[in-house]
């Protein structure tokens, strides 16, 4: 389990970039936490740099576009899904907890 | 149509095709293509691919599933060499013919080469077999290596070749790399990145001639210097692949004319990507060659001009672990301002003004505001025509 950040220093439509390894990117959408892999699926490019809309967050770099609930691409050139991760509130701190810590690799 | 015909088995082809089928096309497609290989992402060639961090297999478009699913009949290997004057049909170089109702032009652009015989360590670096050559050259250990053309896959290479230690110059002939896509002030920020980044650059020089007996020893400056060199990078530009066109009723200058949806003189063939001069301007740019291919694709089955598109020029380039990332059109008499960062910490946002609105945005590592700003630009509205 890994902390954030503070709730309310991640504002609806913001996104902060873990340094794990693999970093991991952690977006307000809307009021909903969501954490997925940082690095897109298609090639090098930071999705916390990305552009929010909704539940969706568009590549830098080539617009591929990614369901953050799912980590699925929903349009190309990404055609891979990036992992997805759980989130945690607690006492009004943002906690990630990474899938492969949690015993489910993929 | 029961047959369409896309030539050229590379990017904008491979979209094209998969528009064909994303709009419901189902008859027989068929993708010529001259290179042997399925098609594969040209931008990662100068970049992480030279330099060892990308391989093979993260170059490839389409994977089996989407091969398949696309139910494809490739012709790889072999160069279409004529279209019929009605564009019905496409005559290959090993005598067959292909009848079409419909064709796809997406034959791309070529390395620009010097004149004069051809020595061992000159490269170009536009396919894969190109970027192996180099890829195994370099790997003999460090060398000296002159890069001649100091644009973006000139730059890119110069820091590849730099991030595998060899002896890196760059050669360009016109005051400062860049000048037309960037324009004075900017040219600049992005010369100094060689310096930054251990590169020699010159400038203001041409090339006189490559000097060697069968390998190249190195390069002779216009103005008399001579640097040597064990491998020389040639980026002059890319040429549109319009010559096997030459026989057709087609409109060739500097590409395919086409009009502002992609459409070429005769309904039936559309032309997309490096080749195509789409509404008068002609792209070299890895979004343009993806997005054409929608436009393109629903006029072809349509039978006429039903779309345009509207385009916004975007390109990035990673060079000496920057990302430039640029879009809009800039004229030459536009003023730059930096919006946010500065130019010494090697972060900035820079806006291209005139008359008090925004024509282009140009970033160095601020991906972010940079995609706001390219968000707020406005696509060109198509020229009447
Ligand atoms: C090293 C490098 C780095 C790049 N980096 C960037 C970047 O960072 N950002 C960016 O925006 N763009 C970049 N580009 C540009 C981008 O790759 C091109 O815009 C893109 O490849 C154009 O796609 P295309 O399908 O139109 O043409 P191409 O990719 O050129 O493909 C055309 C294909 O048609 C084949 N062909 C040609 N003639 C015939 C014929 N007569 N019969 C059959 N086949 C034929 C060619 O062999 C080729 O396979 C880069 C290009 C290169 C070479
Ligand atoms: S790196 Fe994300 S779309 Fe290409």
């Amino acid at each position: 389990m890994i902390p954030v950040c503070r709730l309310e220093d991640l504002p609806a439509g913001e996104s902060v970039r873990v340094e794990t390894t693999p970093p991991v990117a952690v977006f307000n959408a809307d009021g909903e936490i969501f954490a997925i892999d940082d690095t897109c699926s298609h090639q090098d490019a930071s999705l916390s740099e990305g552009w929010l809309e909704g539940c969706l967050v568009e590549c830098p770099l080539h617009a591929a576009s990614f369901d953050l609930r799912t980590g699925l691409p929903t349009c190309l050139p990404a055609r891979r899904a990036v992992r997805t991760h759980r989130v945690s509130v607690d006492d009004g701190t943002i906690h990630v907890h990474l899938v492969a810590e949690e015993g489910s690799a993929a | 149509m029961r047959t369409i015909t896309v030539v050229g088995a590379s990017l904008a082809g491979l979209y094209a095709a998969r528009e064909l089928r994303a709009r419901g096309y189902d008859g027989r497609l068929v993708i010529i293509g001259d290179e042997p290989h399925p098609p594969y992402d040209r931008p990662p060639l100068s970049k992480d691919f030279l330099s060892g961090k990308a391989g093979e297999d993260q170059l490839a478009l389409c994977d089996d599933e989407e091969t398949d699913e696309l139910a494809v009949e490739w012709l790889l290997g072999v160069r279409a060499r004529g279209l019929d004057a009605r564009g019905r049909s496409v005559l290959l170089e090993d005598g067959r013919t292909v009848v079409s109702d419909g064709v796809v032009i997406a034959t791309g652009a070529s390395a620009r080469r010097l004149p004069g015989p051809s020595l061992a360590g000159v490269h170009t670096l536009r396919t894969l077999d190109d970027a192996r050559a180099l890829r195994t050259e370099l790997a003999a250990g460090p060398q000296r290596v002159v890069v001649i053309g100091g644009g973006f896959i000139g730059a890119e290479t110069a820091s590849s070749c730099v991030a595998l230690g060899h002896d890196v110059t760059v050669v360009e002939a016109a005051p400062l790399p860049l000048l037309p896509q960037l324009g004075p002030d900017m040219a600049a920020v992005c010369a100094a990145l060689h310096a930054r980044g251990g590169a020699e650059l010159v400038t203001g020089t041409g090339v006189a001639a490559l000097y060697g007996d069968a390998s190249v020893r190195g390069v002779e400056l216009a103005d008399g210097r001579l640097l040597p060199a064990d491998v020389v990078v040639v980026g002059i530009g890319a040429a549109p692949n319009t010559a096997w066109l030459a026989g057709s009723t087609l409109a060739l200058d500097d590409g395919v004319l086409c009009d502002d949806g992609c459409v070429t003189g005769l309904a039936q063939v559309v032309a997309v990507g490096d080749v195509a001069r789409v509404g008068a301007v002609r792209a070299e740019h890895w979004t343009s060659a993806t997005e054409q291919p929608r436009v393109a694709v629903g006029n072809l089955l349509a039978g006429r001009t039903a779309e345009t598109v509207r385009p916004l020029p975007y390109f990035w380039s990673d060079q000496y672990g920057s990302r430039i990332q640029f879009a809009g059109r800039r004229r030459h008499d536009d003023t730059v301002r930096i919006l946010e960062g500065s130019t010494e910490e090697g972060s900035f946002l820079a806006a291209y003004e005139r008359e008090g609105h925004t024509t282009a945005v140009l970033a160095v590592n601020r991906p972010r505001p940079f995609t706001r700003m390219r968000r707020g630009l406005p696509a060109a509205v198509p020229a009447a025509a």
